[in-house]
């Protein structure tokens, strides 16, 4: 075992924290929330000249042919800025999605695009009664000639409203809940019969709703009937990249704490000096590094060929990465006081893009459940 | 990054289970399966096997008779010790006095004491807190007084674990009142446990066992070449011991083993009708058990990576999290025994009860694993208090 990161790692952090430093204060990042899009155009464009867009792709699709360590790591970078470009679900969902299932063809048409910053990607899975189950999908695909028409409604589609292409899963054959005959499907986002309703989220990242009738899609990703495999993938990929962001944003959040346990006066001394304050600020750093060991955990089992191990694992770092969040962010605001509750001060962002990412895919309780069924 | 086990460690994993289980004396495994602790026979006993395999002195190097073995070696060793119901090799011996005397002790010293250390000829013990001197423990009293050829010791150490096992004790004593902080007045002795004027009073703890002592000296000779290091200069060897190789500490296969211990006993007890393995309130708390003891699992990796990196060297601060949250686990598994015990969890299996019945595997275990849950509450207090390693981190990673 090694933790430390390579030469090539440790240059890549370099690289992407100097950018993230120089262009991604909490002041700078506000005026990025104010664009129309919701997020800055022209940190997209950075993000692909440093190579990041195409960061966990092949080289022969024009990627860097990075793996989960370095998307962890990248992510842990992006959380400790709150980044809200749509990197997640581009190039981490909807990469993953292409590279498990996607053609050759599709792979040369899709990567490249990506990775160069001229193609945006959607993940539309989740549906509205479908809360956190991956087999509740009753969005329905009928084949029509050579192709397919989709008539459902997705849900908190993340960055669904900016996306070109949507991967969108369907039924193609069986009941709700079946794990057999659901099918992954590129969809044209501007193509007829797609209907987007964008929104702000909590963590002033977008999302959308997305209603499909009688819509047309591109082509099939994957098999039909067998995406329910395709999607666990992506979901998994999601969950270790999320991880690592909430390890980033818990530095930040423990450091800002840090600071100002400091510089605020209280009873004569800086409140850092009491011990109940020191307390509860190791707490915190202890609950960051069991959280980050976690998150290690979901990065390694995405290399684990064994899917039931991994299934697994991925639960158990949602379950410690989210608890972990989630006290690290509450004790971040009570240590701060009145300031930690004001929308001008950075510490309450984190807060609500931890309780985002805590209940993304899955929150503690949904998978502590998981793993309970597995005692034995 | 490498973030798995290489073939090698996963190789000498199955060595060292395959070894215990071959070796290890079943009564006793059996007993500690049961949830007893360790006799003083037990430990001496299997110390001496794994002695013989080159073992014993898990964490020294080859030169002073250890198997020159990794960090990561090393924590994989321990770990399987204690899931495969074996009594731990004595801390006294290998991880504390072991590693002073090699780093601080005259060539006599070391070329007597550390063969026996490892081989359990001497039985340690560790005279160091006293009833004034807590958490704060460069407060201490006992004093020593040089009279030609000897320290004369005068005062009382408390808490002292195994010290009615003990053959020799490494105490902290005052030999300079005057000096201008406490902490360069102290100095680091090794006392034969047969001196005259030494008493040992049992301090029975609240799981009704006998592990904690009170240690009187009243006019103790102690030879001047029993000193270690130079004298006034025993805080330097009392932060070196508590701070060398805390990576032990976190204990983390016994809470494992604790808890598959629950899991077995919940398959045999029931609960509302059904056996308690049924039970979704059980199941969720073996669940959140199992998460945070696999956070705790990663992180003590990454210390003790950073250890192999490093060489050894200074302790890594991330050791206080490693006190914290496995003392913590400690007692939330052996908590978790105690609840599926039940109404079972009352009697204590004493002899009177054994004469009585016939023998009853479920109730004995029960039974027992109050013993370790109430003798465990200690956890978080020995080794310096988990409010102190909290001290200690603001302190080391948090620069306040």
């Amino acid at each position: 075992m090694d933790f430390e990161p390579s030469d090539d790692q440790r240059l890549l952090i370099e690289s992407v924290s100097r950018m993230l430093a120089d262009n991604y204060s909490f002041a700078q990042r506000k005026t990025y929330i104010a664009a129309p899009e919701g997020w800055s155009t022209a940190i997209w464009s950075q993000f692909a000249e440093l190579g990041l867009l195409g960061l966990p792709f092949p080289e022969q699709y024009g990627g860097y042919g990075g793996g989960a360590q370095e998307v962890m790591l990248v992510m842990q970078a992006f959380g400790r800025v709150l980044v809200v470009e749509p990197y997640f679900p581009t190039v981490i969902l909807g990469g993953t999605a292409i590279m498990a299932a996607g053609t050759d063809a599709q792979k040369q048409a899709i990567l490249p695009a990506i990775a160069e910053g001229s193609l945006k990607l959607a993940f539309a899975h989740g549906e509205r009664q479908a809360r956190y189950d991956l087999t509740d999908v009753v969005t329905t695909a009928k084949k029509d000639g050579d192709g397919w028409i989709l008539d459902g409604s997705k849900t908190v589609v993340a960055h669904g409203d900016s996306a070109d292409t949507l991967i969108v899963s369907a039924r193609t054959s069986g009941d709700r809940y079946d794990h057999d005959g659901i099918t992954l499907f590129l969809v044209d986002a501007k193509t007829q019969g797609v209907a987007r309703r964008g929104y702000v989220t909590r963590d002033e990242s977008r999302a959308a709703d997305i209603s499909l009738s009688n819509a047309r899609a591109t082509a099939v990703l994957g098999t039909v009937g067998q995406g329910l495999s395709i999607i666990e993938k992506i979901v998994q990929a999601g969950i270790a990249a999320t991880a690592a962001e909430t390890v980033g944003a818990m530095e930040a959040m423990n450091e800002m704490t840090l600071e100002y346990s400091k510089t605020r006066v209280q009873f004569g001394n800086p409140i850092g000096t009491y011990q109940v304050v020191q307390h509860r600020l190791s707490d915190m750093f202890m609950t960051q590094e069991q959280g980050r060991s976690m998150a290690m955990l979901a990065t390694m089992s995405l290399e684990n060929p064994d899917p039931a191990a991994r299934a697994h694992d991925m639960a158990m770092a949602k379950v410690g990465v989210g608890q972990a969040g989630r006290y690290v962010s509450q004790s971040a605001v009570q240590m701060h006081g009145g300031i930690g509750m004001t929308e001008e001060y950075a510490v309450g962002h984190y807060f609500r893009r931890c309780m985002v990412i805590e209940r993304l895919f899955g929150d503690p309780a949904y998978y502590l459940q998981r793993l309970a069924d597995e005692v034995a | 990054m490498d973030l798995r086990f290489s073939k090698e460690d996963e190789a000498f994993r199955l060595e060292v289970r395959t070894f215990i289980n071959e070796n290890l004396p079943a009564d006793i495994r059996e007993r500690s399966r049961l949830g007893y602790a360790f006799r003083k026979e037990d430990t001496v006993a299997w110390q001496r096997i794994l002695n013989k395999q080159g073992w014993a002195a898990y964490s020294w190097p080859v030169e002073y008779g250890g198997p020159g073995w990794t960090p990561t070696q090393r924590m994989i060793f321990q770990e399987e010790i204690m899931m495969g119901n074996a009594p731990e090799v004595l801390g006294f011996n290998i991880t504390m006095i072991g590693p002073v005397l090699m780093h601080f002790a005259t060539q006599e010293q070391k070329d007597y004491f550390l063969p026996r250390a490892r081989n359990l000829d001497d039985w340690w013990c560790q005279g160091f807190s006293e009833p004034g001197a807590g958490s704060d423990l460069a407060s201490l009293k006992t004093a020593a007084v040089r009279d030609g050829d000897d320290y004369v010791v005068n005062g009382q150490k408390i808490w002292t674990s195994t010290a009615h096992n003990a053959d020799w004790c490494f105490v902290l004593v005052r030999t300079n009142p005057e000096a201008r902080k406490r902490q360069e007045g102290i100095s680091f002795l090794l006392v034969d446990m047969k001196t005259p004027g030494i008493t040992v009073r049992p301090i029975i703890s609240i799981d009704g066992s006998h592990h904690l002592n009170e240690v009187f000296f009243d006019d103790v000779r102690v030879p001047v070449e029993n000193l270690v290091h130079q004298e006034n200069k025993g805080w330097d060897v009392a932060k070196f011991l508590l701070g060398n190789e805390r990576t032990g500490i976190a204990r983390l296969g016994k809470s494992k083993e604790r808890v598959n211990a629950s899991i077995e006993m919940a398959h045999k007890v029931n609960a509302n009708g059904r056996p308690l393995i049924d039970d979704a309130v059980f199941r969720q708390r073996v669940a959140q058990l199992q998460v945070d003891m696999k956070a705790l699992e990663i992180t003590q990796y990454r210390v003790v990576s950073a250890y192999d990196k490093a060489g050894g060297g200074r302790p890594d601060p991330l050791s206080s999290v490693l006190k914290v949250k496995g003392t913590e686990l400690l007692q939330a598994t052996t908590e978790l025994a105690v609840d599926v015990a039940g109404p079972m969890a009352t009697p204590i299996w004493a002899r009177e009860l054994a004469a009585l019945n016939e023998p009853d595997d479920l109730l004995e275990a029960s039974s027992a694993s109050v013993g370790s849950y109430l003798f465990l509450r200690a956890a978080s207090i020995y080794g310096g208090t988990n409010e102190i390693q909290k001290n200690i981190l603001t302190k080391a990673v948090l620069g306040l």
